[in-house]
């Protein structure tokens, strides 16, 4: 493989990298590894949820029956949104049309945005609710009652994963926000062109793992048993 | 075509070294042979900040009532003195020392895949190491290195907080290190070089590197949880809040298990390639020794519960973990045997890296087989908890690891600095450290038998002599530490001038020159031989 | 006794094939460690570099010395394998019979409760040649019971029971120690057992504070919980019965059946809500915080002893 003398070094190669080629590969299989670090990272917090769902359903089904579908749905739907203008953009970025990548781009970061609202209205009810685990934990009336049959500590346990898997997942998109900012402000520049659009294709790959977590998420949280 | 061009030397010539000055150059290089040295520099000051809490720990055990500190004290010793061996020393040493110098000029590459997330990684170590250190002045920490809940999480009343941040804080350094490695030896190997042309330190490289991006997460997750449980009154591993302290025992030791491969698996890499080198052949069953790395890192996710045995968990839980555990010896048996087998009929020299190499395996063989004693679930009821353990993971950590670690920058130190030491020194220390060992250890196999458990500020007088005899060690093996300290930092300014193969080793490293340009190679190398090729045939047309 | 000089006595009926297990180990390790050692040190003098130029001939490896050495050391560690788990099967469930006694580890102390209700504090006084099973917990933090002689560990959860048991067949003071890091003053959680001929054992469970069984106090705190409102006798009550109900297989409204050992008779205590009995509602209150750890083994205890008797003809579908 011939190597590339500095001076004629396409724009974008990095100069550990004899070729684009070679350096594209390079960053996919980086997000990768990176993606699958992700996985183990949420794989404990989910292995222990299940731990203690199997060991206190009547207390998680409780706790999930409190939440507010609604809610939950659409941020579910909007996330999904999110990821398909996500892959628009990179798919404008691959083929050089520089405005359509762009817009893409913003409309990703708004419907973020959106989902991230919905979430900030969500946590403020349950501290109106009183449902906060270490925070604001004293559940009264209505709630009270649905949370009581299954024990109340097992139902602060739920809390407490709701709040952390939500929360961990809220910080991995506000990061994922920075990171589409951060492309918007290079893709006006016009510095990605059809044979050099890696960034936007990791950002895209980490956008759709963090929009991946919500799925299952969702139901974990939300859907637990019955509800009609 | 392989360059091995040597410029006449008449002034330094343009090296990584020399190439640029100031503080900045080095704060905010990319190069991954200078970022080599700042993690050299950064787990040196960690293994001295280690070391003097050992030192301390067993000044004070030479009385049964404790001679030096109060329990209280004594407890945050011995926490502090785990954390940072284990996470801002041991962990990062060879893959963050010897990995990143080696690893691009091994496979014939300019630097590693992510430059800037390698130094990146630096930072993220410094500022864990940072929060650290703050909660050893802080206060200290007084859970043991293994932060067991509830007392971690709910009754100690010491910077539990401060020093899970700068643990969490330090894993990501570990997982970036490891998706660089996995990535540049998965796409940037030169022309020629397969797989199964590289050398076997590169493999060590690669298992260990699984081991890092896959299990560390889960330590972050799980200190996370434990310093929100801490922070917040609430949780899932206190039973006062409806949790189980065992669930936190799964999780920690799910990463921590793995953790000890990450420590043990570049230290062999290490020593493989010394070996082939001193012994001038070809490492005994190389694809062996290759699979063998990835098969300890694989297996070695699957143990973990063997640190549980008495914890009241199932016996059909102990019997599977105890069984596994067994199965991941196997591996590293069949290595042993490989490393001695290259020595026959080898030509044998006995350079300072050499000495260090074969203390590894006569005391990484003594460590590994004290594992079976842990992992046969009727001797662990008895050992568990004791000194024996602790003699078992310092004989793997200190006498494999840590002289995997020193064999490794003594035979690499003409390279990375372009000087070289004198051998008698260095064969002298290696000496001293392996003599100093013994006595610290081995007596502690024998207190853990007799059923002195560990992490005891005091003790019955029965076990006095065996304790003052292993402190007697200890400072025997400090001394040891010291000397190395000394003479290669000596030889920096006053050492001959290395050539660029003093040792007359394969591999591409040695074709550059030393200390190497910081482009490593004028021109990308194309590999057309297998590695080790020592013997004369394959030397005879270089 | 003493074997050897670097041995703890050897005070229990399994201490000796705990040892024998311990040696086997101990001869593997000498004699590979040996064997590199030498093998090593006889190579690096026979091949040892003679000019600089030599060029040893390249040998890749060998796959009848692979096998072999891939063979030995698992035929090896098969029987280890083999040897430790039978033994720590063997010893893993208590004899029937055992003298079962309670045993609470809080920092820094180990409390006792024999049946006949005597109490201890970091002793343990036990007869000579019978099976002492121990049900244990913590008030606090994660301890360990520990005794070398007897070559028994267990580590003491809060919110659980543990069990050990151990027989011992030598008299004398032995150390306990705690084996869990638990604080600061864990390596003072230490204190004996003192192992007596049974008649000397007798006249000091006779000579301590003449009182009442644990079965006894258990029965007190029964009858003032008002346990048995719901729990009658027969069967008919909110509550099922509980005569004859320990060891057995309860079946729960989760569709799961679950043994009512000593733990699950504690956690029905303390967090009634966790498993309901097939056929009963949710209505147990808990008693979480009433209780004292040993009042709660004293219930225990008693609701145990209850268990153990014949039940009384009742609705049927239980055994």
């Amino acid at each position: 493989m011939p190597e590339v003398e500095a001076h004629t070094q396409p724009a974008g190669l990095a100069h550990q990298f004899g070729d684009l080629e070679q350096q594209q590969g390079a960053a996919t299989l980086g997000i990768w590894v990176f993606l699958v670090t992700e996985i183990m990272f949420f794989g404990g917090l989910f292995a222990s949820y299940a731990i203690y769902r199997w060991l206190y359903f009547a207390a998680f089904e409780g706790g999930s029956h409190i939440l507010d579908i609604r809610l939950g749905a659409s941020n579910t739907i909007d996330l999904l949104a999110s990821s398909l203008t996500m892959a628009l953009s990179v798919r404008s970025a691959q083929t050089g049309n520089r405005k359509a990548t762009v817009a893409f781009l913003i409309a990703t970061v708004i419907l973020g945005g959106i989902f991230l609202g919905i979430k900030a209205v969500e946590y403020d009810q349950k501290f109106v609710e009183h449902i906060v685990p270490g925070l604001d934990w004293s559940p009264e009336g209505n709630i009270l009652a649905r949370l009581a049959p299954g024990g109340l500590e097992h139902a602060q346990i739920y809390f407490f994963f709701y709040f952390a898997m939500t929360g961990l997942h809220a910080t991995h998109m506000i990061v994922g926000m920075g990171l589409l900012l951060w492309l918007v402000l290079r893709a006006r520049k016009g510095i990605f062109t059809p044979s050099y659009f890696a960034p936007v294709e990791v950002v895209g790959l980490y956008w759709h793992f963090v929009d991946i977590v919500w799925i299952f998420l969702f139901p974990l949280l939300y859907l637990i048993g019955g509800r009609y | 075509m392989s360059t091995a061009t040597l410029e006449p030397r008449v002034h330094a010539p343009r090296n990584y070294l020399n190439a640029d000055y100031g503080i900045r150059s080095w704060l905010f290089t990319l190069d991954h042979k200078r970022i080599a040295l700042l993690y050299l520099v950064s787990i040196t000051f960690f293994f001295v900040i280690g070391g003097s809490f050992a030192v301390l720990m067993r000044i004070h055990l030479t009385e049964p009532q404790g001679a030096l500190v109060q329990p209280e004290t004594y407890n945050k010793l011995f926490t502090l003195h785990g954390i940072v061996m284990i996470f801002f020393f041991l962990i990062p040493s060879i893959p963050a020392v010897l990995g990143n110098f080696l690893v691009p000029l091994m496979i014939g590459a300019r630097d590693l895949a992510f430059p800037r997330l390698n130094l990146l990684s630096w930072y993220i170590f410094i500022v864990g190491g940072l929060f650290t250190l703050y909660s050893a002045i802080g206060g200290g920490v007084d859970t043991g290195w293994t932060f067991y809940t509830p007392y971690s999480s709910t009754y100690s009343n010491t910077q539990v907080t401060a020093v899970a941040v700068g643990v969490f804080i330090t894993g990501f350094s570990s997982i970036l290190t490891g998706l660089n490695f996995i990535v540049t030896i998965h796409k940037m190997r030169a022309p020629g070089l397969t797989w199964f042309r590289m050398p076997l330190f590169l493999w060590a490289m690669y298992a260990t590197s699984i081991i890092m991006t896959l299990g560390t997460p889960v330590l972050a997750i799980t200190i996370f949880l434990l310093a929100l449980e801490h922070l917040f009154h609430v949780g899932i591993f206190s039973p006062a809040l409806g949790g189980d302290p065992l669930l936190f025992q799964h999780l920690f030791w799910f990463y921590s298990h793995p953790a000890v491969y990450i420590m043990i698996l570049p230290a062999m890499g290490v020593v493989s390639e010394i070996i082939a080198c001193f012994a001038r052949k070809r490492i005994f069953g190389y694809k062996v020794v290759g699979f063998s790395s990835v098969a300890i890192a694989v297996l070695g996710f699957l143990v973990w519960g063997h640190h549980m045995f008495v914890t009241g968990q199932s016996v059909y839980a102990g019997l599977i973990f105890s069984l596994l555990s067994f199965l991941v010896a196997i591996p590293s048996a069949i290595k042993v045997f490989n490393w001695t087998s290259t020595l026959y009929k080898g030509s044998i020299s006995y350079d300072a890296p050499m000495l260090y190499a074969l203390g590894f395996i006569g005391l990484f063989t003594m460590g590994g087989l004290t594992g079976l004693f842990l992992a046969s679930l009727a001797t662990d009821v008895h050992l568990n908890g004791t000194y024996f353990i602790v003699a078992h993971f310092h004989y793997i950590m200190v006498g494999g690891a840590v002289m995997g670690y020193l064999g490794g920058i003594h035979f690499w130190w003409p390279k990375i600095s372009g000087r070289k030491y004198p051998n008698a020194w260095a064969a002298l220390a290696a000496a001293i450290v392996f003599v100093g060992f013994n006595l610290t250890f081995f007596p502690q196999f024998i207190l853990g038998y007799l059923g002195m458990p560990r992490r005891y500020a005091f003790y019955p007088a029965e076990f006095q002599v065996l304790n003052v005899m292993s402190s007697a060690g200890a400072t025997i093996l400090g001394v040891g530490y010291l000397i190395p300290l000394i003479y290669l930092i000596w030889s920096m300014r006053y050492g001959p001038v290395a050539e660029p193969n003093p040792w007359g080793a394969t591999g591409l490293e040695w074709k550059t020159p030393s200390p190497p340009p910081t482009e490593n190679f004028a021109e990308i190398p194309v590999v057309e031989e297998e590695a080790y090729a020592y013997s004369a045939e394959e030397t005879a047309g270089a | 006794m003493h074997n050897l000089p670097f041995q703890p006595d050897q005070a229990s009926t399994i201490a000796r094939s705990v040892d024998s297990l311990y040696f086997f180990l101990t001869a593997i390790t000498l004699f590979f460690t040996g064997l590199i050692f030498l093998t090593i040190f006889y190579f690096m003098i026979k091949y040892r570099r003679r000019s600089p130029d030599e060029r040893p001939r390249a040998i890749e490896g060998s796959v009848p010395l692979e096998v072999l050495w891939t063979a030995i050391p698992t035929f090896l560690v098969a029987v280890v394998f083999v040897w430790g788990s039978t033994l720590y099967f063997e010893n893993s469930e208590a004899p029937k019979g055992s003298l079962e006694i309670f045993v609470t580890g809080k920092q820094w102390m180990w409390k006792a409760q024999h049946p006949e209700g005597q109490r201890e504090i970091n002793e343990l006084h036990v007869p000579l040649g019978r099976p002492v099973k121990l049900t244990m917990t913590s008030e606090d933090v994660i301890h360990d019971f520990f005794v070398p002689a007897f070559r028994v560990k267990k580590d003491v959860l809060p919110g659980r029971y543990t069990s050990l048991w151990f027989e011992p067949t030598q008299v004398g003071t032995f150390h306990l120690f705690c084996a869990q890091y638990c604080g600061a003053f864990h390596a003072g959680m230490i204190g004996s057992i003192v192992v007596e001929e049974p008649d000397a054992y007798e006249s000091w469970l006779a000579g301590g504070t003449p009182g009442e069984s644990i079965e006894q106090a258990g029965a007190k705190i029964y009858q003032q919980s008002g346990c048995g409102t719901c729990h009658v006798d027969d069967g008919t009550g909110l509550g099922p019965t509980l005569l004859g109900l320990y060891g057995q297989p309860v079946h729960l409204t989760t569709g799961e059946t679950v043994t009512a050992d000593e733990a699950y008779i504690r956690e029905s205590i303390l967090l009634p809500k966790a498993k309901i009995v097939a056929g009963y509602s949710p209505i147990m209150p808990s008693f979480q915080g009433q209780l004292t750890e040993e009042q709660l083994n004293n219930l225990v205890a008693y609701l145990r002893a209850l268990g153990k008797e014949q039940p009384k003809p009742k609705e049927a579908g239980k055994p």
